[in-house]
């Protein structure tokens, strides 16, 4: 049953070939056989989840059950879920039970959906290999000695080892996308403002997004019809009708407009990942789509840029968690200023409070114009070179990161080699605009992911593609090695 | 050496709405503490802020009221700092771009004159919770009250141009009227609907150059405010004439001990690291927006001065005091409409009524004594029922919850008899039983009668029980008498 794709689960329950309390025990069996080899999976709710199941068989009995009813998923740790342990891979909510559901969470609920558990994650969001949570590195399903890729690594190695057929995600920098394409699946950032932000703990407000991880395009379209929604709790939150995702996924590919940026293929790319790409554009000109190369001058300061912007935004966001109301408080503390200094120093991990000094720093009386200042004028610059680029391309295409998955601790001493992992995905965030990465090849044994670019909104476009792409190849139906 | 006292306001407003700034929490005061504080007010992860319409509604309302430039498009940024009672570390306010830009408000001072005081410009923010330092908890440890956390405040900061203590408190006062008049605060200032921050400097007579300033933050009282600033423009004047030099500082008052003190200099100052709040979107304010507001805004205490002159003949001075605050010029009216006697309904509104709510604390809105029951009670002194000194005593059993007038004068038996014919009688009687006092009235020189007539008044105001109406047995008498000589 773990093969089965999310679209064949909701035809199988649908059709009662298998009952959503059946495919719950299997998937909770294969956690707990599987996951202590991975750690993709920080909390376990098999109670609420067979509770939930047979409740979800009594609406698929009753008929008109929404698509994701009786669907097992996984939720991302940083998505606040009601009476159960949220501790976004921090020490500081390791005890933290939210009162309330994220409207994601909520959303999936009302479909039917059936929640695992809560997959590990970096802290807070914060790091792109996974080696900064709490609970401990994820290991990469197709290579253990390797990193799953980060921030959402525990939703992509579970979705990748079969642990779960779909898990949310959230990206911040290509926390999506990234650890989509190092665990050979697919994941979509949508447009920033399409999935509700509320219950989500924030990293980067203005950057933050949520959305689906499956194994193929299709499958995160069925998610998507779900996450995305219109939030008046979330003041970002566009309203704007959510389409169904899934009607659009057979257009041909035939004229479709691809641009390739240059400054995607320069040097840094390993030479394998760059072969994949390669090879993938060729297979979609193949199906008749058209290769334009284009360039988008600004892309080699969006890594700087970013790291003023999201640690700037960052030290605010995560200037509640002192101690005072809920989380991790220090023992003993002597007077205010020792419980907020050592709470923060005992509850935050490495990264987070590098993360939190440079935000701070950046924000500083006389340093705020000279970063701050200047890279929200960046932020426009890089706004425009996808505007530009999007008067004469329907999608742009290139790779998700520079390599594939790389080994444990080998960055762990060079947070700016961390940092330029995402040095592909960060411009999509900083232009708000939704960004997907789909397997297309192998280096190494380890998978390369294809990044699809959209404009404002067109989900449905880059889905489309995906799955026109997916048609054609099988890279997405491969399985690490005693998986399938 | 003389001095020149330069003072600027900061007036904190809370906005009269019936929920916070960013969340649905109750705003209403008085609850058991934290009550009142949601998921969104006690910043728990992944929460986000909805900003409030009538917040931003009624901080446009106070930039029509001062004739001020209203924002188009006005941001939210982040003021960050760790304190306890501020949940997230930071406050949500506006800096680059506040919703309110210059204005102006007219201050009347006490020699009858007027000046323009600027306002800089005002801005949306949210308040902080409390801090209760002691109490009926465990003394080693703090407790924090977020009830408050999340009011919305609008923050008006007012340019440097008040001169004095009084021109500062008139404008304080000002302020408070507009707030009020427009209904956008309830103006409770005991109950921190108001607090002032006051930046104080003093310069040379007649010099350009601004001396350093100090600010004294959180004054909730216009007593406690004069009283700050007068202290705080002497203690800057014995400084600098002792050759010492001015720190820019904030200090603080304690208006019970009468003691002010540092509270931290500008080098120990905060870096707020301001920026724009991401989880807000601009606020667009449209003309149409703009155009309605206007349309229904409520009578300014200027306007309502000049009506109250103009429709019930009062003078400035009155129409001015009983303008300055709504609920004041409300029941005004409403007593006016009852009674038809503006001249009384103002002199008892301001009098007696506003002296005994000031003694016992309550605001006119709390009044025990109704608008109703206070025309009903001038209706009897306008047709001479009741004598003047009768009226406090009616009165007074108004406030202690007698009833009516009416009520209070044929319980008591007060009505003052004004019946020519029984009044004659009474003299008579009196003339009567006194005739020692006749002659002795009749013996003395013509220049000193006058003097004696108060013994007679004092045996027929006893006979009467204090019920003859004393202008009419004053009359009387005079006539007895004289027919005796």
């Amino acid at each position: 049953m773990h093969n089965l794709t999310i679209a064949e689960l909701v035809k199988g329950l649908q059709n009662k070939e298998f009952t959503s309390v059946e495919l719950t025990q299997h998937f909770l069996n294969r956690i707990a056989n599987l996951d202590p080899a991975y750690n993709a999976v920080i909390t376990v709710t098999a109670e609420q989840a067979l509770q939930a199941a047979a409740a979800a068989d009594q609406r698929l009995a009753a008929g008109n059950a929404p698509d994701l009813c009786g669907v097992p998923i996984l939720h991302k740790d940083i998505f606040c879920t009601e009476g159960v342990r949220t501790s976004c891979g921090s020490k500081m909510l390791d005890n933290f039970i939210p009162p309330y559901n994220a409207t994601v969470v909520e959303n999936f609920e009302q479909a039917g959906a059936v929640v695992l558990g809560k997959t590990n994650m970096d802290e807070f969001a914060m790091g792109s290999s996974n080696e900064t949570s709490f609970y401990g590195p994820v290991k990469n399903p197709w290579a253990t000695d390797s990193v799953p890729g980060g921030s959402s690594g525990g939703s992509a190695a579970a979705v990748a080892a079969r642990l779960a057929p779909g898990a949310t995600a959230t990206d911040t920098g290509g926390s999506i996308r990234q650890p989509a394409a190092l665990c050979g699946i697919s994941g979509i950032k949508p447009t920033y403002g399409r999935v509700s932000r509320w219950g989500m703990i924030a990293f980067a407000s203005s950057l933050d997004q949520g959305g689906p991880m499956a194994r193929t395009a299709e499958d995160c379209a069925l998610l998507l019809n779900c996450m995305a929604s219109y939030d008046d709790k979330d003041s970002t939150c566009i309203d704007r009708e959510v389409p169904d995702y899934t009607a659009g996924l057979n257009r041909s590919v035939k004229g479709l407009r691809i641009g390739v940026p240059k400054e995607y293929f320069s040097a840094g790319l390993h030479q394998g990942t760059e072969q994949a790409v390669r090879a993938a554009l060729a297979k979609l000109e193949e199906q008749g789509a058209e290769l334009i190369e284009i360039s988008l001058p600004n892309s080699a300061l969006s890594v700087p840029a970013y790291y003023v912007i999201a640690p700037a935004e960052a030290s605010a966001n995560l200037s509640r968690f002192d101690g005072a109301r809920y989380g991790y408080r220090c023992e003993d503390p002597k007077d205010l200023e020792d419980m907020y200094c050592r709470s923060r120093a005992e509850g935050f991990g490495e990264e987070v409070q590098r993360r939190i000094l440079i935000g701070t720093y950046c924000l500083s009386a006389g340093y705020y114009d000279a970063y701050y200042g200047k890279s929200q004028q960046v932020r426009q610059l890089i706004q425009q070179d996808f505007v530009n680029a999007f008067e004469n391309v329907d999608l742009i295409m290139g790779p998700t990161c520079p390599s594939p998955a790389f080994k444990f601790g080998s960055k762990g001493d060079d947070p700016v080699a961390m940092y330029l992992e995402d040095i592909y995905t960060i411009a999509t965030n900083l232009a708000g605009l939704p960004g997907m990465s789909i397997p297309c090849g192998m280096v190494e044994d380890k998978p390369v992911g294809l990044q699809i670019i959209g404009n404002y909104f067109d989900e449905a476009g880059i889905l489309n593609a995906a799955h026109q792409y997916q048609q054609a190849t099988d890279w997405h139906v491969q399985a690490p090695e005693g998986i399938a | 050496m003389n001095w020149d006292t330069v003072i600027g306001l900061e007036i904190h407003v809370q906005l009269a709405t019936k929920t916070k700034i960013f969340s649905g929490a109750s705003t209403a005061y008085g609850a058991e503490p934290n009550t009142q504080a949601c998921a969104i007010d006690l910043a728990m992860p992944g929460t986000l802020p909805v900003l409030n319409k009538q917040a931003v509604n009624y901080a446009i309302m106070f930039g029509l009221a001062i004739d001020a430039e209203i924002g188009q498009v006005s941001a939210f940024e982040r003021k960050n700092y760790f304190y306890p009672d501020l949940p997230k570390g930071y406050q949500t306010t506006q800096l680059e771009k506040p919703i309110v830009g210059p204005g102006n408000v007219e201050i009347q001072l006490g020699d009858g004159s007027t000046k323009n005081i600027r306002i800089h410009h005002a801005h949306l923010e949210e308040d902080a919770g409390k801090s209760l330092h002691e109490g009926s908890f465990n003394s080693r440890f703090s407790g924090i009250d977020l009830n408050r956390a999340g009011t919305p405040l609008i923050e008006i900061v007012s340019e440097p141009d008040m001169t004095n203590a009084e021109e500062a408190i008139a404008f304080a006062k000002k302020i408070h009227s507009i707030v009020t008049s427009i209904g956008i605060c309830d103006g409770e200032m005991s109950q921190g609907s108001m607090r002032f921050d006051v930046n104080v400097s003093i310069k040379p007579s007649g010099s350009e150059t601004l001396g350093t300033r100090t600010e004294t933050k959180n004054l909730n009282s216009f007593k406690f405010m004069e009283e700050a600033i007068k202290r705080e423009v002497a203690r800057q004047i014995d400084v600098l004439e002792d050759g010492g030099s001015i720190v820019q500082e904030t200090r603080l008052y304690n208006g019970e001990t009468k003691v002010a003190r540092s509270m931290r200099s500008k080098e120990e100052a905060n870096d707020y690291r301001y920026f724009p709040c991401p989880d807000l979107l601009p606020v667009v304010v449209s003309d149409e927006q703009v155009a309605e507001l206007r349309r229904n805004l409520p009578e300014l205490p200027d306007a309502r001065q000049a009506r109250f002159v103009e429709q019930y003949s009062l003078s400035e001075y009155d129409a001015g005091i009983l303008s300055s605050d709504a609920a004041m010029a409300n029941y005004f009216e409403a007593v006016t409409t009852v009674c038809s006697n503006a001249k009384l309904a103002a002199n008892w509104t301001m009098g007696e009524l506003s002296a005994r709510l000031n003694n016992e604390d309550l605001g006119i809105a709390n009044s025990p004594v109704s608008a109703e029951q206070l025309a009903g009670l001038i209706v009897r002194i306008a047709d001479n029922s009741i004598s003047g000194k009768m009226a406090k005593e009616v009165f007074e059993a108004i406030w202690a919850g007698e009833g009516s007038a009416d009520e209070v004068i044929d319980a008591r038996g007060l009505k003052q008899v004004s019946d020519s014919g029984a009044l004659e009688q009474m003299v008579v009687d009196v003339l009567a039983a006194n005739q020692a006092m006749v002659d002795d009235y009749i013996n003395t020189d013509e220049a000193k009668r006058k003097k004696k007539l108060g013994g007679f008044m004092g045996q027929i105001m006893k006979a009467s029980k204090g019920q003859a109406n004393p202008q009419q047995v004053n009359q009387i008498l005079a006539k007895k008498l004289n027919e005796l000589l």
